[in-house]
């Protein structure tokens, strides 16, 4: 143990983290275009900074970061390969998502944001915010913030930079969660409620890094790794302590007995937002637990893979079991993320290679159907609000024909059909089960993937074999989502004909270093 | 297995060339419409051509050496299990791909014709580019999802074929039909290929074939059944043979192609590459006979009853795949029959169907066969062609039918116990029954007197339609005899049905092959003397419960009403209830109406936030408690 006395100053090295610095950089500046520009020019300038800030990013990750691999910051952040393959598909998944989120159809306001955050549904200072044209630009700084979080989360080579970078990409989600344009209410309670279990859940990761510290005098992984392989005797906190820890990584990606929070705040926070939480969030939460479970616990493996196992499995039935009975479009796919969420624990169950990089693989390919399917909800509206109601989807195929075959074609995705990136994902996912010792898992996916089916097949019958009901329109979206959903839609069709590059790139791209 | 050397190697332009021609038909706009027919059908020539120089490669080389696999790339590399997208080019896959492109490019030919006046033909003739295309990719791929994607494929276009008039509602609820009950048949492919990855990890050809060996018998049986389902979806096996008769929908030469000959056989294909599966099988082997015979004797029965000149044939189509289904269930000595019937079948059901358009061609698209009758005179070309056709189906001694049914029956009747009698039995007597809704459809359309309705002048068809007809009634007629008694077919599909013992039927050969030919007389007399000699009245008369029955195609669309449908209303119904009642009409005022259903919603999940912790705080301590427990 090193003497209390002596403080040695971390060496940084910025080329390694230049990616974060940028997103936080660009962060920042649009912060100070909320305090310093005038009302009718920030939507633009925001706009532009989130999206410079993230294509710099993505072409500093590309161009130098990736040439700088390394443990840094006193082992405190992790850039190496697989951190660089996360960080840049929480990028580019975040560059989509923002344009959504700047989608504004013929009006003047992000469509999908209320105009004025803070006041009471309904009251005066609403109305009177409405009527001065106030805007809510601050959803982008705060995307920025959220996503500069991830990419720490998923770098973070010690328990308490996870533990901060969480809480960084928590606290704006929270807020943007509260936002929505229309049923305020909903969405502010939604907003509520995610903080509320947030907390809980982060009290849980506190408590069990402090379990852990306890038992093995170390929060680092690396170090974590050796003295887990060596300690004996402290097992009784430590692996409470595992335990307490992944509580709060399986809330973030909405794992049973810890999703509950899921539909209800899926439903209730703008549809932009929700695609952004159900991709990027699920990217960075399954990159830190894969990190921590295949670097720091590695060794424990006989403890917490049973354990992982059977919560998998439930995840995989609830969610699939309950999206069969649901009647709201975004609760439904709210119900088929926590499913994916428990095909995804395969691979952090299955530590091994091909785990991780099926895991990696997984993550990119549902993100983008993700993005497009929230793009399109967006879409469909009946008197100004979205028609988030299944019945309200009837006959779509007759009446909007692009939207419904691009959305069937998403939902054929989510269901796993060959020549989608759904099929891709779940083969190479499931492969790395196959024949080591977790087949059963397998079985039980492959279960569930039949009845998942069932749901998204219903919906493109719904879409095509029933009446209009009438006062459902389809509103013709700017650029913006048209770019986003066509380039969901786009890679899940490339990534299910010719997935080859990406999967070497994920491939080469799991390796942890400690 | 070795890799694809000469014409074999570029064995994947006879998908591309199709898919090529789909695709610029269907983007090329407006200025295609003249030339684009011309090009698919070229484009259709193009990919027979190649088929049949690799068919003429694969002859030079001696039997066991003639599979060859074409790696196109790789598709999914994820570790230690790849899947690569490859053809398989052996004595299977070849039969079909002459088949398909071979019938395929005459019906072609045959549309330019037929469809000469329609605004939409460049539409059509894309949507049959993509068909071929789909098909060849199905029968070539050399793993199951590959298959599956062809699979699809074909769906898609049967889908887009027979709603091809959709202004028609009646149309477009056919097609709504056919799509709903091949996704039940899709099911079954993805919960088989589901099985197969867990149980063996792999799911090309050639690795499953491997891995079957040592399996239980119990996995084997689930996929063989999965398999079966699908292969009742796409080939409208009983129960869910439904969808074919409205299929008639689509344009007559899409009928001759995609619902006669190509895509329903599919079905059989399927079983017969999964040959090795259910040789391991005995119980799957007995499933896919019942569903045979079932659906065999259904068709025929059905067949009876019908007015309609297409659906008859739709029915006749049904019990005739139910040969081959009943044949493929047989196991290793019905296998190479069951392509055999299937080849011999695609040409004389096509060439039927294609008669039967040019009956409708000159009828003014009539379809009562009430109203026809005496049109031999008239039509002697179709009437011909036709004739060889319906002489081959019923099994006129030394026509293509004869040799390739008779051979099914036989092999049905090979065998110990109860089994042979039962499936024996119904595919003898069934012979006899086709016989005579054969009969009965050929002789109100082309014999006895003239029952017309006034605006009808009937009048042959041009050549373009005509000649393929021929060609069709040439294969009809000495297909059998070229391939079968010279034993072509089996041997060529030996190594991959895989060789089997002479088994000997319970009723000698020749006895067998007497009953046979007698019952078919006896089938053709009765229809001879109800429909050609006696008057048949224009309007159908009341008829046993039985014909009844099979006028509604024995209750099958009441079943699936019961079992499908009914259940699919009542879900979209109480959804639009709910909706009614539980969320706002909309149209109050959107603030209103936005807070309203706030409150309402908030009012249902208040206090939720304390439950939901709870939930998570109990799953902690059963985390916890499980590992105390443990320890």
């Amino acid at each position: 143990m090193t003497s209390p006395a002596t403080f040695t100053q971390a060496h940084i090295s910025y080329a390694a983290v230049v990616p974060m610095l940028v997103i936080f950089g660009a962060a920042l500046v649009g912060v100070l275009v909320e305090a310093f520009l005038p009302r009718a020019q920030r939507y633009l300038v925001q706009l532009g900074v989130t999206l410079i800030g993230l294509v710099a990013s993505f072409l500093t990750l590309v161009l130098i970061a990736r040439n700088n691999r390394g443990v840094t910051a006193a082992s405190a952040v992790v850039i190496d390969a697989p951190a660089l393959m996360l960080q840049g598909t929480v990028l580019v998944l975040s560059f989509f998502a923002v344009l959504l989120m700047a989608e504004r159809f013929d009006t003047k306001y992000p469509d999908a944001f209320t105009q004025s955050g803070a006041s009471v549904p309904g009251s005066p200072t609403e109305t009177n915010a409405v009527r001065l044209g106030a805007t809510t630009t601050e959803v982008f700084p705060l995307t920025l913030f959220s996503v500069g979080g991830m990419m720490l989360f998923v770098a973070s080579g010690d328990l308490l930079i996870m533990f901060i970078a969480l809480e960084v990409l928590s606290l704006p989600l929270y807020i943007l969660t509260g936002l929505a344009r229309r049923r305020r209410l909903l969405s502010q309670e939604a907003s509520l409620k995610y903080f509320l279990l947030g907390a809980f859940s982060s009290a849980f990761f506190l408590f069990g890094s402090a379990l852990v510290y306890g038992a093995t005098k170390t929060i680092q992984f690396g170090a974590l790794a050796d003295a887990v392989a060596s300690t004996n005797g402290r097992d009784d906190i430590l692996i409470p302590g595992v335990f307490l820890i992944a509580v709060g990584l399986l809330f973030k990606v909405g794992a049973v007995p810890f999703q509950s929070w899921t539909p209800d705040v899926y439903q209730g926070a703008p549809t932009p937002v929700t695609g952004f939480m159900a991709t990027t969030v699920k990217v960075a939460a399954f990159g830190a637990m894969l990190r921590l479970f295949y670097v720091a616990l590695d060794g424990l493996q006989w403890n917490w893979q049973p354990v992982l196992a059977v919560i998998a499995v439930l995840t995989m039935i609830v969610g699939s079991v309950f999206a069969v009975t649901q009647t709201d479009i975004k609760r439904l796919l709210a119900y088929s993320s926590i499913s994916h969420a428990g095909f995804l624990l395969i691979g952090v169950v299955a530590l091994n290679k091909t785990g991780l990089s099926g895991t990696m693989f997984y993550l990119v390919a549902y993100g983008f159907t993700t993005i497009a399917a929230f793009g399109i909800v967006a879409l469909v509206r009946s008197s100004g609000s979205e028609a988030t109601h299944l019945s309200q989807w009837a006959g779509l195929g007759r009446t909007s024909p692009v939207l419904a075959a691009t959305f069937s074609f998403l939902m054929l995705g989510f269901a796993g059909i060959p020549l989608t990136s759904g099929f891709t994902a779940k083969f190479a996912l499931f492969s790395s089960a196959v024949g080591h010792g977790a087949t059963w898992l397998v079985v039980v996916a492959v279960l569930m993937s039949a009845v998942t089916a069932f749901v998204y097949v219903r919906i493109i019958v719904l879409m095509y074999f029933s009446e209009p009901t009438g006062d459902t329109q389809v509103v013709m979206p700017s650029p913006l989502t048209g770019i986003a959903v066509t380039a969901g839609a786009l890679m899940t069709l490339v990534l299910g004909v010719a997935p080859a590059p990406l999967l070497n790139l994920a491939q080469h791209s799991a390796l942890f270093m400690r | 297995m070795h890799d694809a050397t000469g014409v074999a190697s570029v064995g994947w332009l006879m998908i591309a060339l199709p898919l090529l021609g789909a695709a610029v038909l269907l983007l090329g706009g407006k200025a295609l419409d003249k030339a684009g027919p011309y090009l698919a059908v070229l484009l259709s020539w193009a990919a027979f051509v190649i088929g049949l120089l690799i068919v003429l490669q694969l002859r030079g080389r001696g039997a066991e050496e003639r599979a060859m696999h074409l790696h196109l790339y790789s598709w999914i590399p994820a570790g230690s299990l790849n899947l690569d997208a490859g053809l398989l080019i052996d004595q299977l896959s070849t039969t079909f791909v002459l088949l398909i492109t071979f019938v395929g490019s005459l019906i072609m030919v045959y549309s330019l014709g037929y469809m000469e006046h329609d605004p939409d033909k460049r539409r059509f003739f894309a949507y049959l580019n993509l068909f071929v295309a789909s098909m060849l990719l199905l029968v070539l791929a050399d793993s199951y999802v590959l298959l599956f994607v062809g699979w699809e494929g074909v769906g898609l276009a049967s889908y887009l074929l027979i709603g091809f008039w959709n202004w028609n509602p009646a149309y477009a609820t056919a097609a709504n039909k056919a799509f709903f009950l091949n996704r039940v048949g899709d099911m079954g492919m993805l919960l088989a290929m589901f099985i197969m990855f867990w149980a063996w990890g792999k799911l090309d050809f050639a690795g499953v074939n491997a891995a079957v060996a040592g399996t239980g018998k119990g996995t084997l049986l689930a996929i063989g059944l999965c398999l079966l389902v699908a292969a009742c979806g796409k080939s409208a096996q009983f129960p869910l043979q439904s969808w074919l008769g409205d299929a008639m929908a689509g344009p007559t030469p899409v009928s001759a192609l995609i619902h006669a000959a190509t895509m329903v056989t599919a079905g059989v294909y399927l079983i017969v590459r999964s040959n090795v599966i259910f040789t391991a099988s005995e119980n799957a082997r007995l499933a896919v006979c019942i569903v045979g015979a079932i659906t065999l004797a259904a068709g025929a029965i059905i067949g009876c009853a019908k007015d309609d000149m297409k659906k008859a044939l739709a029915a006749s189509t049904m019990s005739q795949i139910g040969y081959m289904v009943l044949a493929a269930g047989l196991g290793p000595v019905g296998y190479a029959f069951a392509i055999f019937h299937l080849v011999t079948h695609g040409f004389f059901k096509a060439g039927m169907f294609l008669g039967a358009g040019s009956v409708m061609h000159g009828m003014n698209d009539q379809v009562d066969m009430r109203r026809f009758g005496g049109l031999s005179t008239v039509m002697k070309i179709t009437w011909v062609t036709f004739g060889l056709g319906f002489l081959a189906i019923i099994g006129f001694p030394g026509l293509s039918g004869f040799w390739s049914k008779d051979k099914i029956i036989e092999s049905a009747f090979i065998g110990e116990g109860w089994k042979p009698w039962v499936f024996g039995l119904t595919a003898l007597l069934a012979a006899g029954v086709t016989a005579f809704y054969m009969s009965r459809l050929f002789f109100m359309t082309f014999m006895g007197k003239r029952r017309w309705t006034e605006d009808v002048h009937p009048h042959e068809s041009p050549l373009t339609m005509t000649i393929p007809m021929m060609i069709l009634a040439v294969g009809s007629a000495f297909l059998g005899l070229i391939l079968g008694p010279t034993n072509i077919i089996t041997d060529w599909l030996e190594p991959v049905v895989g060789a089997h013992e002479e088994g000997h039927p319970v009723i000698g050969q020749y006895p067998l092959m007497a009953i046979t030919v007698v019952l078919m007389i006896i089938g053709v007399a009765i229809a001879w003397k109800m429909y050609w000699r006696d008057d048949v009245p224009i309007t159908p008369p009341v008829g046993s419960p039985l014909t009844q029955a099979a006028r509604r195609d024995l209750g099958q669309d009441d079943l699936n009403e019961a079992v499908f449908a009914r259940p699919g209303l009542h879900l979209t119904r109480s959804l639009v209830f709910f909706d009614n009642k539980v969320v706002d009409g909309g149209g109050n005022g959107m603030a209103a109406g936005i807070g309203g259903s706030s409150a309402r919603l908030k009012k249902m999940q208040n206090g939720y936030v304390r439950s939901y912790s709870l939930t998570m705080l109990l799953g902690v301590v059963a985390i916890l408690g499980a590992w105390w427990v443990v320890q």
